[in-house]
């Protein structure tokens, strides 16, 4: 059964199947239309709407999640807000009268996604107002394409939405309700019914023992965590998800562990959760996660995930290479560790065995000397894949440049570093002269294919204009600082 | 011609002289200074739109379905409750792009669980041949295959998920033969869906041989994906009678309904199509939302039961068409100041496998390679290539903007040759006196208009300030460039099809005083409801809370055109404004007789019937008119007047008037990826006297970011074999919220009205802002000149993704001057 609260609502919906979406469960299930399907991948925000579980301070924050790729029974124990569910009667909420008078709809069709990205905004502005830059609002809008208006009215609708009154939604009145769905939510990591094999299952272990054990009985069970790549297999392929594990839950791998050298982060860890620390310590791996999907899909996947994956074109894996991060794995024969160089062994194949998983990755902590830059390079700048992701570690001791780490994404069938290119530079002193051969080596050192993102060529070209970049970045900081080498909104 | 007279109470018959502003009445004039207050980013716009006094047309109210919108009440096709015993359609597709079915075996997908019905063209009563204009579109393949994509058999089962999975147990062989994907190598071979098409005026031979300087250029410009959020969808319900009520999302009712009734083989009036909204449209629904209502029409005729399909968003991408991809080139002679004395002109449009809407689109892209200037003696020459692909049709400008970057290019490229600023070569090729004919043989009578909009737009844009700050800028930045441009828009109006020029419109008065209003368009985000109501609540002195329109119907207004070609307003604004006129007159002649009062100098307004000494409101004079008999029910037509085009001569007057507008871009490069942003836009539109200034400037935003996703981020691309690769919204990229310029200073030209008597003086404003877009493209190719000093500008092939402007950039670095426009001798025709 999934117990959760729609919109102010206790719902109960039993014999769901393991792969339907909160979308569907939405419109299918309980008739919940307002609530669109663009394209049941993930991409497009129609569908967008707002989960709310409870914070520290026992009031629900709400973020936003593509329900069409959300798995449905990982809404059991929150609270659901739909766009149904914002007006008070006639009463329109701030973000809706703004919409309104904004003229932020034409087609209409986008906008109760583009509601629901507004309606946490306005939320989390309730709670702690700060100033809507241009980069908070793409961050809080970049996910919701709209086709119509060219978003200069959604721009103001956002802008002015806290101008009105604050009126909330009737089922804000229910003083009880964050406690209700705490109870809830509270209960719903206590109960896990036995997963039924013949009618499919979707079941939900609460810490790592339980985990454990369900992956030794249920071998042929399938991971899902954020579910925002998995689930494209049941939209897109229609391939039958029906034995699942769910990794939300497990504490363990929620936590996010501070060592004197570093961090372990639990492979459940969203990056919504990680930013504030990525911010922290590594600016530029933080500016990265700003053009990493949308903040629909950053407040439900996990860097876990984008690891245990193993897309040569996910984002994260180049820069945990140039950071010489640590896997942590774990299966029947116990925990192991495993430089993360040592994982990906060839398109999509990992160093997992046989009912092992990812349970942690650890970041080393920065230290003074140590540079890092991250540049991705797509199409469009928000919500795209990367043709060619770069990521550059290196420290400069007396003038030469030390531990050159040159990951890449993009260029082959994995995530992988440029080995022969950072011997190039090891030791060596920044010079035009010396990156002439770095970027002639880099060149001979990659094959990548030619898609939908790139020609092997521009990938090539790309790649090592990058280097260029370097070497401009590494003069500026030393003989000519006025130089811009990188447009501000794709620097770092 | 119709007169307009007897209905002009607000419109003068004739407009002043182009240049004379003109007198706005206070309420518009009020908007319009909030939209400008709003546009320099003072304040949310209109804010008190919902609550104003006066709320017809002339005014920014919200679109009639904004709160619907905003609280997810407004019904899209697949939000439409069915019956719980209806059906779901899944369709299977041809998964090869060329070849013959030699065996389609369907028993497994007949077994498959939950299936009701399997439909193939063995099972179509009627027509198999659904081509919109010209056959060629079959509804399900039955020998020939065209395209990766084309529909081979449907499912109807039980859920959507049912239909979807059985579609997959399907048996097919296909003896396939080599795919034809090259338009240009088509074009030579003469494999073309239409006759080639030529446009000529005067001794244009001469004129290149006299001309002090030639050149020569070529491009590609690639097409672009609808994406209309709302993809294709209908959901069909069977009648008691042989016929079938079809909800649909649908830019042309009307001929969905003759093709549903043709397929069916019943009477039009046995069909029944019903469009309530569209969650956009964008061309993409004209001709092709038909084959799916055709498809669940047949399923529902055949079970009885309620049929619903919905195309998954990659099926839509992979079986619907797209803009016309087109490769266009030049041949141009001018003298020292980059005046054109003519030359030739030739445009490849990329049809696809089918006529559908192509002989109109090529047309139209040759009527529009003169964009704003006048080409001197000149020949357009038009090709119609076929290729294995789905059959390209209808998108917003349809062929126009394809058409001007020919010559947009080739102004860049003459300024670069002269040396002078493109602004400058632009500004001087304008039309003017004495060069106001275009190579069709239309004369061009606002050009005063263009050249008052350009400067004001230069002025206010301080193009000549940052343009030279921009020159010292590059010179010492040698990575980031910068670029500026300035693209001016000059878009006919009409379809070129003359028949379409017509619209119907049914409008009803209750006896509580409510009006229901119905007419030939439909609505897909547009805002076209919004504005007949307020012509409708205007004509009749009515609040528009007085007036609602309901779903576009054919059994209420019949024989439609499509909602295209930017007249949705012009036309049916045109019709309901004639319906209400009718009523008007008709209650004015009751009220003279009934209340024994002057007829003459009575007027509606406010809500009242105000004669010379009395007032009486409107539900009053509603009953009276109810008891006394009179009809409360009026309808009316409109068809615009003046047009005609002979093909044969490729002579005439194709459009009742132009739309205009100019943009100014700025962008910055990285010269070193190939990335770029556009840091600032101002934009000057013409839409005559504005029906709705906020719905307009929607418009004109909207217009402007699709315009600039098609010539930058949105690419499509199909592999070897015919199959489109980049099929979802993570493979094609839509302009993104954090794609809006920074600066974004958009205006309406004001003092301008329609030279023609349009509806209150306003000009169409769905297609022309597109084109606007064009400037962005134009300040990449200012950025990429500056790595070669000016002296040449690059070719950028569109749309100019940051891999083609990193390309551009090498090649300049690596070449200095690389081929852009030169001297080749090359002529297709």
């Amino acid at each position: 059964m999934i117990d959760f609260y729609l919109n102010g609502q206790r719902q109960q919906c039993r014999d769901v199947p393991p792969d339907t979406s909160v979308l569907e469960l939405l419109r299918v299930h309980l008739g919940r239309t307002g609530t669109k399907e663009g394209c049941a991948s993930g991409d497009c925000g129609a569908c967008t709407v707002a989960i709310g579980t409870p914070d520290h301070s026992g009031e629900l924050a709400y973020h936003t999640a593509n329900a069409c790729i959300m798995p449905a029974h990982q809404i059991d124990g929150c609270h659901l807000v739909t766009v149904e569910g914002l007006a008070r009667g006639d009463a329109l909420h701030p973000v809706q009268a703004s919409m309104v008078d904004c003229h932020g709809s034409q087609c209409g069709f986008c906008t109760p996604g583009i509601v629901m990205s507004l309606f946490t905004l306005h939320e989390s502005q309730r709670r702690a107002p700060a100033p809507l830059t241009p980069q908070r609002l793409e961050a809080a809008l970049g996910g919701n394409l709209c086709r119509c208006t060219g978003y200069r009215p959604i721009r103001d609708a956002a802008l002015c939405m806290s101008d009105y009154p604050d009126t909330h939604p009737t089922w804000a009145d229910d003083p009880q309700l964050p406690a209700d769905v705490a109870a809830l939510a509270h209960d719903a990591t206590r109960k896990n019914s036995a997963p039924n094999e013949a009618t499919g299952f979707f079941a939900r272990p609460r810490d790592l023992a339980e985990l454990r054990d369900l992956r030794r009985r249920l071998p042929k069970a399938r991971l899902v965590a954020g579910a925002t790549d998995l689930w494209l297999e049941s939209t897109q392929q229609l391939k039958s998800l029906d034995a699942l594990i769910d990794l939300s839950r497990v504490a363990e791998l929620q936590h996010i562990d501070e060592t004197e050298d570093g961090w372990w982060i639990g492979a459940g860890v969203t990056y919504r959760r990680l930013e504030p620390l990525l911010e922290d310590a590594y600016p530029a791996f933080s500016h990265l996660m700003h053009r990493f999907a949308s903040q629909q899909i950053r407040n439900r996947a996990t860097m876990g995930g984008n690891v245990a994956n193993a897309s040569p074109i996910g984002d994260t894996p180049p820069v945990l290479l140039a950071l010489d991060a640590t896997l942590r794995l774990d299966g029947p024969n116990g925990e192991r560790e495993l430089p993360i160089g040592e994982f990906f062994l060839d398109y999509k194949k990992t160093a997992l065995k046989d009912g092992e998983f990812l349970s942690a990755i650890f970041v080393p902590r920065p230290t003074a000397d140590r540079q890092l830059k991250v540049w991705k390079i797509s199409k469009r700048r928000e919500d795209d894949i990367s043709a060619v992701l770069a990521a550059f570690a290196w420290r400069l001791e007396d003038g030469v440049m030390r531990d050159v780490h040159l990951a890449f994404g993009g260029m082959a069938g994995i995530p992988k570093r440029a080995g022969a290119t950072e011997a190039v530079l090891e030791g060596q002193a920044p010079s035009q002269a010396l990156f002439a051969t770095a970027r002639a080596t880099l060149r001979g050192e990659f094959d990548p294919l030619d898609d939908v993102r790139g020609s092997r060529e521009y990938r090539l070209v790309t790649a090592t204009n990058l280097l260029e970049r370097l070497r401009l970045t590494l003069d500026t900081d030393n003989n000519n600082p006025a130089m811009e080498v990188c447009l501000d909104a794709y620097a770092h | 011609m119709r007169t307009l007279t007897k209905l002009s109470r607000t419109a003068p018959d004739t407009a002043p002289a182009s240049g004379q502003p003109t007198q706005v009445d206070d309420a518009s004039a009020c908007a319009r200074q909030d939209q400008d207050g709003h546009n320099k980013g003072d304040g949310p716009l209109a804010r008190e739109a919902r609550e104003t006094r006066a709320n017809g047309a002339g005014t920014a109210q919200a679109h009639e379905s904004a709160i619907k919108h905003v609280t997810g009440r407004a019904a899209y096709i697949d939000d439409i409750p069915a019956p719980a015993d209806a059906l779901h359609v899944a369709l299977g597709f041809s998964p090869v792009a060329h070849g013959r079915l030699t065996r389609l075996d369907l028993e497994a997908v007949k077994r498959a669980p939950g299936v009701v019905d399997v439909v193939t063209v063995v099972d179509v009563p009627g027509h198999t041949d659904i081509g919109p204009v010209f056959p060629g579109d079959p509804l399900f393949v039955d020998d020939e295959i065209s395209y990766l994509g084309q529909t081979l058999f449907a499912v109807a089962a039980t859920s959507y998920k049912a239909a979807r999975l059985a579609v997959r147990e399907v048996v097919v062989e296909i003896d396939e033969q080599p795919a034809s994907l090259d338009p240009v190598a088509s074009a030579e071979h003469g494999d073309v869906v239409r006759p080639t098409h030529v446009q000529e005026r005067g001794d244009w031979q001469a004129a290149l041989a006299g001309a002090a300087f030639t050149l020569e250029g070529e491009q590609f410009v690639g097409g672009q994906e609808h994406f209309y959020l709302e993809g294709q969808a209908c959901l069909v319900t069977p009648t008691e009678d042989e016929g079938v009520v079809v909800y649909t999302s649908n830019q042309h009712p009307s001929e969905t309904q003759k093709l549903v009734a043709e397929v069916l083989d019943i009477p039009f009036h046995a069909v029944t199509v019903e469009t309530r909204r569209m969650g956009g449209g964008f061309g993409g629904k004209e001709t092709q939302a038909s084959p799916w209502a055709c498809i669940a029409a047949l399923v529902a005729r055949r079970t009885g039961r309620a049929a619903r399909l919905r195309l998954p968003r990659a099926e839509d991408m992979r079986a619907t068409g797209k803009r016309h991809p087109f490769h266009n080139r030049y041949r141009l002679g001018f003298d020292a100041r980059g005046v054109l004395a003519g030359g030739d002109i030739t445009v490849i449009g990329d049809c696809g496998y089918s006529p559908d809407l192509s002989e109109a689109v090529v047309d139209r892209a040759m009527f529009h390679a003169d964009n704003a200037y006048s080409l001197g003696e000149a020949r357009v020459t038009g090709h119609r290539a076929r290729t294995h692909t789905a059959s390209n049709t209808a998108f917003r400008g349809f062929g126009g903007p394809q058409g001007m970057m020919i010559i947009e290019q080739a102004m860049d490229d003459i300024a670069r040759h002269v040396g002078e600023d493109p602004l400058t070569v632009r500004k001087r090729n304008l039309y003017r006196a004495e060069r106001d004919v275009t190579h069709y043989g239309q004369t061009v009578d606002q050009h005063p208009l263009m050249s008052e909009l350009i400067e004001r737009l230069e002025t206010s844009s301080d193009y000549w300030q940052r343009r030279e700050a921009i020159t010292a800028f590059n010179a010492t930045s040698p990575i980031i460039k910068k670029g500026l441009a300035l693209t001016p828009v000059k878009f006919g109006i009409s379809f070129t099809a003359k028949h379409l020029n017509q619209a119907g419109a049914l409008l009803h008065v209750y006896t509580d005083g409510s009006v229901i209003i119905n007419h030939g368009g439909t609505e897909m985000g547009q805002g076209l409801h919004t504005k007949v109501c307020q012509v409708v609540a205007r004509e009749l002195g009515l609040d528009t809370r007085r007036v609602r329109i309901t779903a576009t119907r054919t059994d209420k207004v019949p024989n439609t055109s499509p909602t295209a070609a930017s007249s949705g307003a012009d036309l049916n604004g045109m019709a309901a404004r004639d319906a209400a006129g009718q009523l008007r007159e008709r209650l004015f002649d009751f009220a003279a007789e009934h209340y024994q009062i002057d007829r003459e100098g009575m007027r509606l307004e406010d809500g009242e019937l105000v004669a010379f000494n009395r007032r009486i409101p409107w539900g009053e004079l509603v009953q009276a008119a109810y008891l006394g008999r009179v009809s409360l029910s009026a309808k009316g037509f409109y068809s615009t007047p003046l047009i005609h085009y002979d093909r044969e001569t490729g002579k005439g007057r194709p459009f009742y008037y132009y739309a205009h507008g100019a943009a100014v871009s700025e962008v910055e490069v990285d010269t070193l990826s190939g990335e770029y942003r556009l840091t600032r836009v101002d934009i000057l539109h013409d839409v005559g006297d504005s029906l709705n200034p906020a719905i307009d400037i929607g418009q004109v935003e909207g217009g402007f970011i699709q315009g600039m996703g098609w010539l930058t981020s949105e690419e499509l691309k199909w592999n070897a074999k015919g199959r489109l690769i980049s099929d979802g919204p993570a493979t094609y990229k839509i302009p993104a919220f954090g794609d809006q310029p920074a600066v974004f200073n958009v205006e309406l030209l004001e003092g301008h009205p329609n030279s023609q008597a349009s509806i209150y003086r306003s000009k169409a404003v769905g297609e022309p802002p597109f084109m606007l877009g064009m400037s962005v493209w134009s300040a990449l190719r200012d950025a990429l000149a500056s790595l070669a000093d000016y002296r040449v500008c690059p070719r950028l092939d569109t749309p100019a993704t940051p891999e083609r402007v990193l390309m551009a950039a090498e090649a300049l670095r690596r070449d200095g001057a690389p081929a852009a426009a030169q001297e080749t001798q090359h002529d297709l025709a």
